[in-house]
């Protein structure tokens, strides 16, 4: 890897600049990662970190990624909930690195939801 | 928690709900003294003396999700158990000062881990609080300021996955930003 300077940091907002005007400020998806100090000990700034790159890698648009805090469900963290269109938000439970990708990519980009890793209502998983 | 980017990443989280226009993080570690030493400090609104003691019980919390809150108390064992000192400094509207230590060398030490995935997780969360991050060994200084980013960016968000990457590989790399 070269030296980055301002001059690439120009480069990139002026490619930045081209993608903002063409998407829609709303986006398709909403992704949101919670990261309070049982999040984070369990490992959601790594599922966060995979989410970015996927997103940067993949060159995806209209996804908005966001954080919050503690949910209360300790147990199950890492936790990310997407929000796909007019769609009722789902909560994903017990999330890794690949997990969060195949997330993104069927539910956030397909609006097909990803069964196998959801807290659905009523059947709280015993570990 | 396994490293000391991540108490980081915890603590700062702190700073976003007291409303910090600006955090400081600063990494020190001084081979010949075997120290390494973490400041975290925000202008966000500060907690009076009572708020601070109760802030290092486990047991304390002023969220209602829950009834515990281990972030304080878990960044000061982890500057306990290898040798070193914890210190919460706060005051009503001046903001509060985080100051952890920890004897470089100890086998107990954590290590500093990723500090460019806890940099950038907290801009993406919170893209409109600026970040001053230096980080000193011995004499080298590595200084990341999204004061200096945002001048250049002008209306494009610090938060597009263009300049996260820009920031992660800088971080990375601990590259200083010039022309």
């Amino acid at each position: 890897m070269g030296k980055m300077t301002i001059e690439e940091l120009r480069k990139i907002r002026a490619q930045a600049k081209k993608t903002i005007n063409l998407r829609d400020a709303k986006g398709k998806a909403r992704i949101t990662v919670h990261m309070g100090t049982c999040g984070i000990a369990s490992g959601a700034r790594e599922v966060m970190d995979a989410l970015l790159k996927a997103i940067e890698d993949q060159g995806i648009q209209d996804i908005l990624v966001t954080t919050s805090g503690c949910a209360g469900l300790c147990s199950h963290e890492p936790m990310a909930t997407v929000e796909y269109q007019n769609s009722p938000p789902v909560k994903y439970v017990d999330l890794d690195a690949e997990k969060i990708v195949e997330v993104l990519l069927k539910h956030a980009v397909n609006g097909e939801i990803v069964k196998e890793y959801a807290l659905a209502i009523g059947s709280e998983k015993m570990n | 928690m396994k490293e000391i980017a991540l108490h980081i990443q915890d603590i700062a989280e702190n700073s976003v709900r007291a409303g910090a226009g600006l955090l400081v993080i600063e990494i020190r570690e001084e081979t010949r003294a075997d120290l390494v030493t973490v400041v975290i400090e925000d202008d966000g609104h500060g907690m009076d003396d009572d708020t601070v003691r109760k802030a290092l019980n486990p047991f304390f919390t002023t969220k209602t999700v829950r009834r515990i809150g281990m972030g304080l108390s878990m960044f000061k064992q982890a500057a306990l158990q290898a040798d070193g000192r914890f210190d919460v400094d706060s005051a009503p509207g001046r903001g509060t000062r985080v100051e952890a230590s920890f004897r470089l060398t100890h086998m107990d030490r954590q290590p500093l881990g990723n500090m460019a995935a806890t940099i950038v997780a907290l801009l993406m969360s919170n893209p409109d609080m600026d970040i001053l991050y230096r980080h000193v060994r011995d004499e080298d200084v590595f200084v990341f300021d999204t004061r200096v980013i945002r001048q250049t960016l002008e209306d494009v968000p610090i938060s597009e996955p263009g300049v996260l990457q820009f920031v992660r590989e800088l971080i990375s790399a601990r590259q200083n930003l010039d022309e």
